[in-house]
């Protein structure tokens, strides 16, 4: 212990031999965290779903799965269409304002591509139970029609807005689709990326 | 500046306090790393013990994750293995590290425990610590077993067929063992699933204790030196052991160098040859299991080959499954059967270095010929090697008795 | 000591030897010598698998995507010259043929070829591909040097032609009766590009794990640097 010890040497290599330590560590975590991802088969079965319209009569409504996700489709009348401007006072946000709940090009009154079909998923934006659809109710002062969610009493008019006064807290969110081919919608590929 | 730095470490020993009051913190950390004593004189030797802590630890998290995306039934043992290899974002790491894990446990198991022969280190007053390591390894192997049916590839299925099959030797009682550890009249579904259960919770929890209690038994007697000598017999008026430096900072940032370089060693292997020439990951094991076919050379994965070799020398069913039981179990004796004054091999004579040394030579010659085919010379080869390796338990009561001994120093040097 | 490790490290060389004749003598392949780097003849070799393995044998575990972002290729060149049995680039390679079916023409079904290059080794494939010749006898007219009574038809002989096997003394030696479109050199390249494929497809990762390798043992060199001077420096304090 004759020999005078340099601290700052020491406490260098200290601090060197740490930081690259947990900078190893670190470099080790990411393929651990990344291996939580969903891998390629999730994405394989997570795939664009082709939804044929053809066969959907005006005023119906299919259900179909897109990534274990339910997803309605929904071919709206020309008077269903008409009532969308008529709610618009009970609705907490009919212009769509919230942009991360539907594509750019479903950015609109009807929100949808094609004003006469309607494509949302089927989750209660309050905890995710699947509204049930009431497309013709005996009018009364505050509801109109649209979706109702059995869990909390939520309500979205028929293009899946939400109203004021209800647990939900935003509008049905739109799923990414395009038309693909004549009378086809595939969900899951954007609008002009087919 | 000053104050404030004060005033951090002011509210740092406060919440330590806090602790200390409800949990022996602080205790903790001077008696097992601190203020643990260990002999400076250390060599390459031992930082075996430091690496399968580090092996046990790549296992338990590379196996959590394994876990995830495995799925433990025939149908899709095997798929799910190539799910994670192909599919799974970066899962053909985490596999290869568990599988080339798996293989280096051995080899600083082995190593390990090849070091305590050579230092004496399960003399007295180790005995216990011997005992609860032996236990370690007869867990580790059982692990490493359940562990490799997992696969559900020709080399899962029928190493599993070969060795519960030993099994059946046992008179009386051997078929109906047999058919409770396969939980069906063969290797099946039923099988695979409670060997899922047995590898990845009952037996790594019983070698996280057992490894457990081998650490708190080494602390309270103190490591052994290659001089085997007690270093606490020679303290300084503080009652610090005169040879001994503490576990933290010397033998920590020693066992980092360590700990880097094994990691090279297994980067090395995971990266460039993961399957190690067809040892670490057999060839065969790539093919889906099929009960119908038999793969022309079952071999057992090479850290099994030098008991699997003494069961294939002794001709008879029975005799050979207690050649291979006894040759696991005689180890676990070791500090009744040594009768020698001295611990280390650096004072004993010329009959214990030669015993010492045919031992190894014959247990890696073993493993080798576990690998080859049963056939001529090699049955002989394997006899006379077997031969050895017992002698050098049963006949150890006498040998290491009149072996002539060096005098010891009083101090490690 | 060094006597002991001297010894150890002698009888241990001798008995890897002792190894190393058993598999020589145990059969004799051609070697493959195919190149796991060189893309193009993955590509190749790709093309090789659909247009003649693929319509029997299946790669369970291999998907399109894959292959098309490890090979170099686009989505729109695999669709065109590689997918016959599917319609999206994430599926895996499938074979149209039923394994019932398979199981009544060929006696079994045959075998999924996702791992064989693994559990065989592309000298094997290579050499048993190369190893068919004429036999009456068989109801696929051909049998194999490699693997006897195979159940597999040569589904290659328009390419290489027909072999007679000139047996003497037990040893087998196959000759070209009629040459195929391809002359033994071509037939030999395109076995080559096949058996490289199979290989690459047993481990897509292959490379990637290599490239990745070399940057975590450059890490751990200078991490191992740092830690030995760290240790040095420490160990100054004792005597």
């Amino acid at each position: 212990m004759t020999e005078k010890v340099d601290q700052s040497k020491r406490h260098f290599l200290t601090i060197a031999t740490a930081v690259t330590g947990s900078a190893g560590i670190a470099f080790a975590a990411v393929p651990f965290l990344s291996s939580l991802k969903p891998s390629a088969r999730a994405r394989a079965l997570g795939a664009p779903v082709e939804v044929p319209l053809g066969s959907l009569e005006p005023g119906e409504m299919v259900r179909v799965v897109w990534r274990g996700k339910l997803v309605y489709v929904l071919r709206r009348t020309e008077e269903m269409l008409q009532r969308l401007s008529g709610v618009t006072e009970f609705l907490r946000d009919p212009d769509s304002a919230d942009t991360e709940l539907q594509p750019i090009y479903a950015s609109n009154e009807h929100r949808s591509v094609d004003p006469e079909f309607l494509v949302v998923e089927g989750s209660c934006t309050h905890l995710g139970c699947a509204p049930i659809p009431q497309f013709e109710v005996t009018p009364s002062t505050d509801w109109f029609g649209g979706f109702f969610c059995p869990c909390h009493g939520s309500k979205f008019d028929l293009s899946g807005r939400v109203y004021k006064g209800v647990p939900a807290p935003t509008n049905l969110k739109v799923p990414p689709y395009s038309f693909t081919q004549t009378n086809v919608i595939t969900i899951g590929i954007d609008s002009g990326n087919a | 500046m000053v104050n404030k730095e004060n005033k951090q470490a002011e509210s740092s020993s406060k919440l330590l306090d806090w602790i200390d009051q409800r949990f022996p913190y602080t205790e903790t950390m001077k008696q097992h790393i601190t203020e643990y004593y260990a002999s400076k004189n250390f060599n390459i030797w031992y930082v075996f013990g430091v690496l399968a802590m580090v092996v046990l630890v790549i296992q338990l998290f590379t196996g959590i994750f394994l876990t995830m995306n495995y799925k433990p039934s025939a149908a899709d043992a095997f798929s799910s293995v190539e799910y994670i290899m192909r599919d799974v974002e970066w899962g053909w790491l985490i596999r290869y590290m568990h599988s080339t894990g798996a293989s280096f446990f051995f080899i600083v198991v082995y190593l390990h425990m090849f070091r305590a022969m050579l230092y004496g280190s399960y003399k007295k007053p180790r005995e216990l610590i011997w005992i609860i390591g032996m236990l370690i390894f007869i867990v580790l192997m059982a692990e490493a077993f359940a562990g490799y049916l997992l696969p559900w590839g020709q080399m899962s299925y029928w190493g599993a067929q070969v060795i519960i099959s030993i099994f059946g030797a046992i008179p009386f009682i051997g078929e109906a063992l047999v058919e409770i550890i396969r939980g069906d009249y063969s290797i099946s579904d039923i099988t695979l699933n409670r060997f899922f259960a047995l590898h990845v919770i009952a037996l790594p929890l019983a070698l996280v204790a057992l490894i457990f209690v081998h650490i708190v038994a080494l602390h309270e007697v103190g490591s052994n030196n290659p001089d085997g000598i007690e270093i606490k017999e020679h303290k300084d008026h503080n009652g610090i052991p005169i040879d001994g430096v503490a576990f933290h900072p010397y033998h920590t940032s020693k066992d980092l160098v360590a700990i880097i370089i094994f990691l090279m060693i297994f980067s090395f292997v995971v990266f460039f040859a993961p399957d190690m020439g067809g040892y670490f990951l057999e060839y065969a094991n790539f093919e889906k299991a099929n009960p119908t076919a038999t793969p022309e050379h079952i071999v057992p994965v090479w850290y099994f080959t030098p008991f699997y070799a003494l069961l294939r020398a002794v001709p008879d069913k029975l005799g050979g499954a207690i050649a291979m039981g006894l040759a696991v179990i005689l180890p676990l004796f070791l500090p009744w059967l040594d009768r020698a004054k001295v611990k280390s091999i650096r004072y004993r004579g010329w009959i214990y270095k030669t015993a010492l040394t045919s031992f190894v030579i014959s247990f890696v010659s073993l493993g080798v010929l576990g690998v080859l085919p049963a056939e001529g010379i090699y049955i002989s080869l394997a006899r006379f090697f077997g031969f050895i390796y017992f002698a050098f338990f049963i006949l150890m009561p006498y040998y290491s008795k009149i072996d002539k001994t060096k005098p010891v120093p009083n101090r490690v040097t | 000591m060094k006597n002991i490790i001297k010894k150890l490290l002698i009888s241990v060389a001798a008995l890897i030897f002792s190894i190393n004749v058993f598999a020589a003598t145990e059969q004799s392949l051609l070697v493959a010598n195919n190149n796991p780097h060189d893309v193009e003849s993955l590509q190749r070799g790709a093309r090789n698998f659909m247009n003649y393995c693929s319509g029997c044998h299946s790669a369970e575990y291999v998907r399109y995507e894959v292959i098309a972002s490890d090979l170099g290729l686009s989505d729109q060149q695999v669709k065109e010259y590689l997918m016959f049995n599917a319609q999206q680039t994430f599926e895996t390679i499938n074979t149209s043929m039923l394994e019932v079916d398979a199981a009544g023409w060929f006696g079994q079904a045959p075998p999924d070829l996702s791992l064989m290059a693994r559990a065989k080794g592309t000298d094997y494939i290579y050499t048993f591909l190369k190893s068919f010749y004429i036999d009456k006898s068989s109801p696929t007219g051909v049998d194999n040097v490699v693997l006897a009574g195979t159940s597999m038809p040569n589904v290659l002989w328009e390419l290489q032609g027909h072999q007679v096997n000139l047996e003497e003394d037990g040893i087998n030696h196959l000759e070209l009766e009629i040459q195929g479109k391809m002359s033994p050199e071509e037939f030999d390249f395109f076995l080559r590009d096949t058996v490289n494929f199979l290989e690459y497809m047993s481990e897509p990762i292959r490379n990637a794990r290599r490239a990745l390798g070399i940057k975590v043992l450059f890490f751990l060199a200078f991490f191992l640097s740092l830690a030995y001077f760290l240790k040095k420096e420490i160990w100054k304090d004792v005597k």
